[in-house]
């Protein structure tokens, strides 16, 4: 009965509220209405927001030393993540059984070692987040919701690998789910909002002639 | 809700726009920002973190714009701005940000810190809750149009002494001139000298240019505190003076801040495009470089530096130019480290200058630009700056380094013009 449901109906619930939440977000922003700059540009505004968009996949040195277990902890859990999400095995049947659209999925080593980074990165910056006083002060209960969730999640995709035992499966699934359910209302947005945060900066340095 | 509180949401509701609810909503709160800002860097007070001198701003956004906030408002619940937040935030905001800028350099998700910090500052001051020596400032700037009380008499006499000095007339209401030069009351009191350069290297170049007696003051002190009202009287005042002289363009002195304002921002703060182009001295000495017509003679042997003000360089985009002028004439130049966009602040900008309750934590920021100055070991610092160079001299008093020259990067220029254009003939 579970299975059904989470295979079914919790499914299609996640899956919508995850896909309208997130236009919604997205679109509540843009309907309110900016202000043109007026200013004479000296520069590319479109230059500067796709120039920040890329650049800002990279720390700046001058504080590269200060951030440095940040740095490392973010790259870790985010790469490690992206390959878990996209190049998993099981991922890449499951999209191609809903999508039709299939790559090559990664080995079972690769899938090791890129749940380790997550791993890590991810309890690294949590710890970070509890510990340091700049973390502690400015976190709220939304952000540690979120990286609780995502650690759960990675956690019982790890257990799901034992693929003889179903329930593990399916409660990878659930807390799937949950996860989708909740990540349009979190801070966990900003792996949609990061690209016009950085084009908005980037545009209005780039239109001064400043690298940003 | 007090009218002070109703004024100060009103006016930060009217700052959301697409940018900024983009900016809210993709802070991940790592506080990396905390390591780019010198007011945490050099107190290790996290509540000088630049994200969390936004949370007025935050706080306002979670509740009207979110949908967890508006379900959580709905039923009477979740957290309200109110005016002790107002209260608490003020010092933070203008005693403990510099509006330099840097943290808007090095958040991953793109995020213009500085830009929210200033947003803020609209929604405090529209509820009231500014320091009172910019407040005082700020009347001062309306009242008399100099921040200062800096008359025009005062600038007619500091003229007099400058022509007297140089031996070169200072064009005052010249109607018709190509360009206006605006001044900071800071320079008029403190570095007068600028006035005499100007008027020395203009006449070199062939330059046509006017000073106003109608309107001086390249200061825009309704920004410094966040009132858009004043900041919108003080920019109507320049293109008066400036429509009055048929001037085609029109300088922004050494000053980072007048810069910025009213080479960017004044147009959007008014609602309309300027109707004469904008340059700071810098750029225009460039240009005048560039054309082959700024000629220099000699050299320093001194060991310079350069500070770039925050405001004209990461944010007004004044960078390359004042390395091409010191090229010219200063072979021994050592750049310091972290510099140009990535340049420590002074700690004096965004008004801090001009608010003395916050000297203290000034001096102790200073820390900064004195591990920088430490590196590069120069015998002289050059800036573009009159604000930076008044605090530049300040940080480096309090902690006994006489030994670096502060230097205007127009006097040193003019210093250096080619002898037989130096004198009126």
């Amino acid at each position: 009965m579970f299975t059904q449901l989470v295979d079914g109906i919790f499914w299609d619930i996640a899956l919508w509220v995850f896909a309208i939440g997130v236009l919604w977000r997205i679109l509540s922003i843009f309907r309110v209405r900016g202000k043109p700059d007026l200013s004479e540009p000296r520069g590319s505004a479109l230059a500067g927001a796709i120039g920040a968009n890329l650049s800002r996949f990279l720390p700046r040195p001058e504080i590269g030393y200060r951030t440095r277990l940040h740095v490392i902890a973010g790259y870790l859990f985010h790469i490690g993540l992206f390959f878990l999400l996209f190049f998993a095995a099981p991922h890449v049947l499951f999209i191609e059984a809903e999508t039709g659209l299939g790559w090559t999925p990664m080995p079972y080593w690769a899938f090791i070692i890129s749940a380790q980074l997550a791993f890590i990165g991810l309890m690294l910056l949590w710890i970070h987040r509890v510990m340091h006083p700049v973390t502690r002060l400015i976190s709220s209960a939304d952000d540690h919701i979120a990286a609780i969730l995502t650690f759960i999640v990675m956690l019982t995709g790890c257990m799901a690998l034992i693929e003889t035992f179903e329930g593990l499966r399916v409660l990878h699934r659930f807390t799937v789910e949950l996860l989708m359910v909740y990540f349009p209302f979190s801070r966990l947005m900003h792996a949609f909002m990061f690209i016009p945060s950085r084009a908005y900066t980037g545009a209005w340095f780039g239109r001064r002639g400043v690298k940003a | 809700m007090s009218d002070s509180l109703t004024r100060g949401l009103e006016a930060m509701r009217a700052q959301m726009d697409p940018g900024v609810m983009s900016y809210l909503s993709s802070c991940v709160r790592c506080g990396i920002c905390a390591e780019a800002c010198l007011f945490y860097t050099e107190t290790g007070d996290a509540r000088y973190t630049p994200i969390h001198k936004v949370e007025p701003l935050r706080k306002l956004w979670k509740r009207e714009y979110t949908f967890w906030g508006k379900l959580a408002a709905g039923m009477g619940l979740g957290e309200k701005l109110a005016e002790a937040d107002l209260a608490d935030w003020e010092e933070l905001v203008y005693d403990g940000c510099s509006m330099c800028g840097r943290c808007s350099m090095v958040c991953p998700v793109g995020i213009d810190i500085a830009n929210l910090i200033r947003k803020v500052k609209v929604g405090l001051a529209a509820a009231g809750f500014s320091p009172p020596d910019l407040v005082e400032a700020g009347k001062r700037a309306f009242e008399s149009g100099s921040p200062m009380n800096v008359s025009v008499k005062t600038l007619e006499a500091t003229i007099r002494v400058q022509e007297k000095e140089t031996g070169i007339e200072v064009p005052l209401d010249v109607e018709g001139a190509d360009y206006l030069c605006l001044l900071s009351s800071g320079e008029i009191a403190g570095f007068p000298e600028f006035i005499g350069s100007l008027s020395k290297i203009f006449k070199a170049c062939g330059v046509s240019w006017t000073l106003s007696s109608d309107y001086f003051e390249a200061t825009n002190t309704g920004v410094q505190l966040g009132d858009m009202k004043l900041a919108a009287t003080i920019i109507e005042r320049v293109i008066a003076a400036a429509e009055k002289l048929k001037v085609k363009t029109v300088i922004s002195p050494e000053c980072g801040h007048a810069y910025t304002t009213i080479r960017w921002d004044a147009p959007n703060i008014i609602g309309r495009p300027l109707p004469f182009r904008v340059v700071h001295i810098i750029e225009l000495l460039d240009e005048l470089r560039r054309d082959g017509c700024l000629k220099t003679e000699g050299i320093t042997e001194e060991r310079l530096s350069y500070h770039d003000p925050c405001n004209a360089g990461r944010r007004g985009g004044v960078l390359e130019q004042p390395r091409k002028l010191l090229d010219m004439v200063a072979p021994n130049f050592v750049e310091l480290p972290e510099s140009a966009e990535m340049n420590w602040c002074c700690g004096g900008g965004g008004g801090v200058s001009s608010n003395e309750r916050a000297n203290e934590l000034r001096l102790q920021v200073f820390s900064a630009k004195k591990r920088q100055l430490d590196a590069a070991r120069p015998e002289g610092l050059v800036t573009a700056c009159s604000n930076c160079r008044h605090m530049l001299e300040d940080g480096l008093e309090d902690n006994d380094m006489h030994d670096i020259e502060l230097i205007g990067i127009t006097e040193l220029i003019a210093e250096h013009l080619v002898a037989d254009t130096k004198q009126a003939g």
